[in-house]
């Protein structure tokens, strides 16, 4: 994709959400609630995809990020009081929220992504728990009863304003030059690494990018639900998100937002089976692997060599 | 005498991890991926002995050592029968697919057991009672009090870790694992069964879930189907300090995590924290020491 139709991509998908918020008012409630958190997936899911697909890394932490970005932001406009009423502190603050996230990724990726193998999905599901646990004993955000009374900052346009942004970004980073190193050391760790891509820098560049979107997606889903758990950010909540980039197909952008979309709506209209989603859930993840580890919605157009 | 306590209480949570750390560091050591439905395994075994030790009882009076054994045998051969076709059904198909492939089916696998498990028509997911498999009692040495329990569980350890041991060094069967495991192509040259062995790999390290899942359940308060989350990931972290793929390493590592885990609760500003320690070791040992206390850094050659 040219950078020009990306840019006219993001343009178009601000003015959307523009013009969507300002209808918001006319909207049913509850069905506002659910378009913001497909909104929320769609962050998720791009920014996971850069990690698990177009990096070919394994996180199952991103439900973590979620949590550090939600509980900073969370915390800030708590702590702000009134000025967290003017226009621009909401951006703000799930920008700090993000760059914490970001951070913490930093500290996360290092040790386990310099080296080859499946230490990432280990760590990072260990990460999950020492979030928890971090968050259960912190008083500052109410220990284990949880954050209450966080403002209804989020509205459709800032949603779907940064997934737009979120979109955006990631597709123009692994499009360009040095985004070019992501899906070489996708295809093969050791022969991008004897072409001179720094592999560790890379590798911990996606972690660290993706961290950051999912920190400022808890930001939005802290200032949306209006209620952090320490228990709402487990692991089952980073399967979810892995189940979107693997049914899109790892490294699709377009098929990870279809699914990010379809996986949000549809369990709100399957509430009867809510009890099997999760064994749905894992039985997709293992016939799609047997079958079509490319995802459920490529179609071989062209032909992608298996990697 | 308070030390020497919590090293025997550390001793016994300590040899649930390394019996655990065998079973990840058996199959690293093959098929070099994390089977991530090993923790499902031990929930399993649990779940096994918990049907199976009433009628066992039954038949070989309540509490007595043959139903005990039996109980041990019957839930070890259930898990590795579940191993082996595991690995047949969702993991051979992918032999030869990118490592991602295969991690990503082994966690489909494990929240498939697990989901499954907590489904109110299987097992349901609220904690059940796990029956008392021999009669408890409290040793007095001195000063010093042990519980029957952890007494049967750092024996029973050591039985099956020399059991192991003869095993790979021993045995045919072992000379074939670490033929596997050094070389896969050059042992399926040789005339080693290749998938017969991993699928035996894959049967041993089961069972090894299934008995510790049992001497886990022993000492826990209750058995529900995500039981073995916590000690699947303790086990990995295990495997990884002592050298994945090692298997005295293996051993080692859980030693030294249960050990740390048991002090760390006894301290009173720790214990809050005891369940993030494993994931601080996990990143500290990769930062300093990626291949293990045990293990040798490899190169890998193109």
């Amino acid at each position: 994709m040219p950078l020009s139709g990306a840019k006219r991509w993001l343009l178009l998908g601000i003015a959307i959400a523009i013009l969507a918020s300002y209808f918001t008012p006319h909207f049913n409630r509850y069905y506002l609630g659910i378009v913001i958190d497909v909104g929320i997936a769609i962050i998720l899911a791009t920014s996971l995809n850069l990690i698990n697909g177009h990096t070919g890394q394994f996180s199952l932490g991103h439900a973590g990020f979620m949590a550090v970005g939600g509980y900073f932001s969370a915390w800030l406009t708590l702590s702000a009081g009134a000025t967290a009423n003017s226009l621009w502190f909401f951006p703000l603050v799930l920008i700090a929220g993000g760059l914490l996230s970001a951070f913490v990724g930093l500290c996360v990726g290092i040790p386990s992504l310099r080296l080859r193998g499946d230490y990432l999905a280990i760590v990072t599901l260990g990460f999950g728990e020492i979030i928890r646990v971090v968050a259960q004993n912190t008083e500052a955000v109410g220990a284990a009863s949880g954050l209450k009374g966080i403002p209804k900052l989020t509205t459709l346009g800032w949603t779907f304003g940064f997934a737009a942004i979120t979109i955006y970004a990631i597709t123009a980073l692994v499009n360009s030059t040095y985004g070019r190193g992501f899906i070489a050391v996708h295809d093969d760790e050791i022969a991008a690494e004897s072409n001179g891509v720094n592999t560790t820098r890379t590798k911990v560049t996606a972690f660290v990018t993706g961290a950051f979107f999912a920190g400022i997606a808890g930001g939005l889903w802290a200032h949306h639900k209006q209620f952090l758990s320490p228990t709402g950010f487990d692991w089952i909540k980073s399967i979810e998100i892995v189940v979107m980039v693997i049914l899109g197909g790892m490294g699709r952008t377009v098929g990870v937002i279809a699914a990010a979309i379809i996986l949000t709506v549809l369990p709100e209209f399957l509430r009867d089976f809510s009890e099997y989603r999760m064994i749905i859930y894992a039985l997709l993840i293992i016939v799609l692997m047997l079958l079509r580890p490319a995802g459920l919605f490529s179609f071989n157009f062209k032909r992608r060599s298996q990697s | 005498m308070d030390w020497i306590q919590q090293i025997i209480n550390g001793l016994g949570l300590g040899a649930i991890y390394a019996l655990m750390a065998l079973g990840y560091t058996m199959v690293y050591g093959v098929l070099r991926f994390i089977n991530f439905a090993h923790s499902d395994v031990l929930m399993l075994g649990a779940f096994a002995a918990f049907y199976l030790a009433p009628k066992l009882q039954e038949m070989f009076g309540a509490q007595s050592v043959t139903s005990a054994v039996m109980v041990f045998i019957l839930a070890a051969l259930i898990c590795a029968l579940v191993g082996m076709t595991i690995e047949r059904l969702a993991y051979r198909p992918l032999r030869n697919r990118p490592k991602l492939t295969v991690l990503i089916t082994a966690i489909g696998v494990s929240l498939l057991i697990e989901f499954t498990g907590q489904n109110e028509h299987v097992f349901g997911a609220s904690p059940l009672p796990f029956p008392q498999l021999l009669p408890e009692k409290t040793l007095h040495l001195g000063s010093l009090v042990m519980a029957s329990n952890d007494v049967i569980i750092v024996s029973l350890t050591l039985v099956l870790l020399l059991g192991m041991w003869l095993i790979v060094q021993k045995t045919r069967v072992g000379t074939a694992m670490r033929a596997v495991s050094f070389n896969m192509q050059a042992a399926s040259l040789m005339g080693v069964p290749v998938n017969r062995i991993i699928s035996f790999t894959f049967g041993l390290g089961s069972a090894l879930a299934a008995i510790a899942g049992i001497l886990y359940s022993m000492k826990a308060p209750g058995i529900e189907p995500l039981m073995g989350v916590q000690p699947g990931l303790r086990a990995f972290v295990a495997a990884v300090l002592g050298g994945i793929g090692n298997l005295p390493g293996a051993v080692l590592g859980g030693v030294i995590l249960g050990l740390l885990e048991t002090f760390a609760g006894g301290i009173p500003g720790l214990s809050n924290y005891r369940d993030a320690i494993a994931f601080g070791i996990l990143i500290l040992i990769l930062l300093f020491k990626p291949a293990g206390l045990l293990g040798r850094s490899t190169i890998e050659k193109v």
